[in-house]
C-alpha cells in the first residue's frame, strides 16, 4: 500500500516507469490487479507498447486482472463552472473506489490492487485549475492505500508550476509519496543512446 | 509550434502543411483570428511545375532506366504515353513556389472549413473540430481520408476565449483525443510569449510534438561568418519533442536545429545545423559545409 510518485518534465518523459509498473504488476508472480485510468492516452498505445514488452493487456483486461479507464475521450468542458468540473472528478474517484471495493469483495482482501494515474496535470484541467478540487481528489485515492490496501502510481509533471504558491499540489504529493522517481534530462545535454537519468 | 513574437515564420510552416493538404485533395479545417480567414488561403503558395525544376531531356533520359516499371505505370490509365507533365496527378508533394498561388482548382474543393476565433467559444470551436472529424471518417477514399486541422495563433489576444487559460487546455486535451482516434493531424500555433511560464509549460506538455520557430536578425556579422548560407536563412526552426505514438522509445534526432531558407525567394529549404565546432581557416560550419564533420548525417531537407 504505497504512494509512488513518478515527476518528469517536457525534455524527458517519465511514462515508461508505468510501463515498467504495469508489467511488473501483471506478470508472475504477482497476481495484483491493475486499475490503469488514463486521462492522456487511448488503450490501444498502452496495448501495443506492453506487447513490446511481453504482456497482452487485452487478456489481461478480458480476465478481469486489468481495468481501463479512458479518460482521454471524456470532455472536461468545465469553463468556468466549478460544480461541473467537481462533478467530473466525484464521478471518477466513485467508479474508481466501486471498482476496488468489487476487486476486494470478490477476491478477498489478499488481492492487492495498484491504481495507476497518467497524468495528474490532466486531473487539475479536469478541476478546471481549483486547487481544492484536485487536493481532494488525491486524498480521496490516497484512501483507498490503507482502506483497501491498494497501491497508487502517479504520474506528474514538475515543471509546470512557477510560483510558490501555485507548486502546493505538488508538494502535497510528494508528502504523501513513500517513493519518489524523478525522470530528467542529462545533466551533460543530448546523447544519441542515453535518453535521461 | 511556438511563434516568435518578432516574425511570422510559423506562417510557413501552415502555409506548407495546408497547400499540402489541399493538393492531396485531404480535407482542411483552417481556424485563425482574423476576421476573414478564408482570405489567407489565397497566400497558399502553388506545387512546383516540374517544368520549372527540369528541362523535358533529363526525365526522359531517367525514365530510360525504368523501362519495365514504365510499362506496368501505362496499364494504371494515369500515364498515357507522350501526355504533359503539367496534367499528372501530382503526387505527394512536397515543394511549393512561394511566389506563385495556389490554383484555383485546389482551392474548389468541398472539404475546406474556415473558421475566425474571433467571437468564437471554445464549445463551438470543439464542435466544429468533431464535425469536421466525423465528416472525413466517411469518406473512403485512400489518400483524402486524411485529415488536416490548422489552428494558428490560439491564444492570441483577439479571441474571446483569451483568458480561459484552463478551457484552452481542455480544448487541446479534446482535441488530442478526437484527432488520436481520428486519421487527422492538427497543427497549432502558439504565441507562447503571452502565456505565463507555467502554462506554457502545461501547454508543451500536451504536444505530441513539439517545435519553435525563432527570426534570424538581418545584417548580423557574427552569424554571417558562423553560417553559411547565412543570406538565404530567414530564421531557425527548433524541434524539442517528437510524437511517440504506441512507443515508449524516445526519438534523439542528430539535428533538433533546423535553418529556415527561402532558396532563390521561392522555395522553402530546412537544412540541418550541426554542433559541429568551426572551421577557423574558411569560417564555414562544418556542418553545413560538408567538409570533415562531427556528424555522420548532413544534408537538404526539403520541407
Amino acid at each position: 500500500s504505497s504512494v509512488v510518485l513518478i515527476e518528469d518534465c517536457v525534455e524527458t518523459s517519465g511514462a515508461f516507469v508505468i510501463h515498467h509498473i504495469l508489467k511488473r504488476a501483471l506478470s508472475p508472480p504477482s497476481s495484483s490487479a491493475v486499475v490503469l485510468v488514463s486521462l492522456s492516452h487511448p488503450f490501444s498505445h498502452y496495448d501495443r507498447i506492453l506487447r513490446k514488452l511481453g504482456c497482452n493487456l487485452t487478456a489481461h483486461r478480458d480476465n478481469q486482472r486489468f481495468f481501463f479507464f479512458d479518460m482521454l475521450m471524456v470532455d472536461f468542458a468545465g469553463q468556468g463552472d466549478g460544480n461541473h468540473s467537481k462533478g467530473v472528478l466525484i464521478e471518477l474517484y466513485a467508479k474508481i473506489q466501486k471498482l476496488v471495493e468489487d476487486i476486494s469483495s470478490s477476491c478477498g482482501s489478499s488481492k492487492r490492487i495498484t491504481i495507476i494515474l497518467d497524468d495528474f496535470s490532466l486531473i487539475e484541467v479536469a478541476a478546471n485549475g481549483s486547487l481544492n478540487h484536485s487536493l481532494d481528489f488525491l486524498r480521496y485515492c490516497y484512501t483507498l492505500t490503507s482502506e483497501f490496501g491498494c497501491s497508487l502510481v502517479i504520474l506528474h509533471h514538475e515543471d509546470i508550476y512557477s510560483a510558490a504558491e501555485s507548486a502546493a499540489l505538488i508538494l502535497q504529493m510528494e508528502y504523501l509519496a513513500s517513493v519518489l522517481i524523478k525522470a530528467e534530462p542529462l545533466a551533460t545535454g543530448l546523447a544519441a543512446d542515453v535518453h535521461g537519468q | 509550434v511556438m511563434e516568435d513574437p518578432e516574425a511570422p515564420h510559423h506562417m510557413l510552416l501552415l502555409r506548407n502543411f495546408m497547400a499540402q493538404g489541399l493538393v492531396h485533395n485531404q480535407p482542411l479545417l483552417y481556424a485563425s483570428p482574423a476576421k476573414e480567414p478564408k482570405g489567407f488561403l489565397g497566400t497558399l503558395p502553388n506545387p512546383i511545375s516540374p517544368k520549372d525544376e527540369k528541362p523535358r531531356d533529363h526525365a526522359t533520359q531517367q525514365d530510360k532506366g525504368l523501362r519495365i516499371a514504365w510499362q506496368y505505370k501505362k496499364y494504371f490509365g494515369e500515364n498515357q504515353e507522350g501526355h504533359d507533365s503539367r496534367d499528372a496527378k501530382h503526387e505527394y508533394c512536397n515543394d511549393f513556389d512561394l511566389r506563385k498561388p495556389l490554383e484555383r482548382q485546389f482551392l474548389g474543393g468541398k472539404n475546406i472549413d474556415c473558421i475566425s476565433t474571433i467571437n468564437l467559444t471554445l464549445d463551438t470551436l470543439r464542435e466544429r473540430c468533431f464535425s469536421f472529424l466525423v465528416q472525413n471518417a466517411r469518406n473512403n477514399s485512400a489518400m483524402s481520408c486524411a485529415g488536416r486541422i490548422a489552428i494558428q495563433s490560439f491564444c492570441a489576444p483577439q479571441c474571446a476565449y483569451f483568458d480561459k487559460d484552463w478551457g484552452m487546455l481542455a480544448f487541446i486535451k479534446s482535441l488530442k483525443g478526437m484527432v488520436r482516434a481520428s486519421n487527422a493531424v492538427a497543427i497549432i500555433t502558439v504565441p507562447h510569449t503571452l502565456l505565463s511560464p507555467s502554462f506554457s509549460k502545461r501547454w508543451q506538455h500536451l504536444a505530441d510534438t513539439l517545435l519553435s520557430v525563432k527570426a534570424i536578425p538581418d545584417e548580423d556579422k557574427e552569424l554571417a561568418k558562423l553560417l553559411t548560407g547565412y543570406q538565404e536563412m530567414v530564421g531557425l526552426l527548433s524541434i524539442h519533442k517528437v510524437a511517440r505514438i504506441n512507443t515508449q522509445v524516445p526519438l534523439v534526432l542528430e539535428a533538433s536545429t533546423f535553418s529556415i531558407k527561402l532558396h532563390k525567394r521561392r522555395s522553402l529549404v530546412l537544412e540541418c545545423l550541426n554542433q559541429a565546432p568551426i572551421d577557423g581557416s574558411t569560417g564555414a560550419s562544418y556542418g553545413t559545409s560538408g567538409s570533415c564533420s562531427a556528424s555522420t548525417k548532413q544534408g537538404v531537407l526539403d520541407f
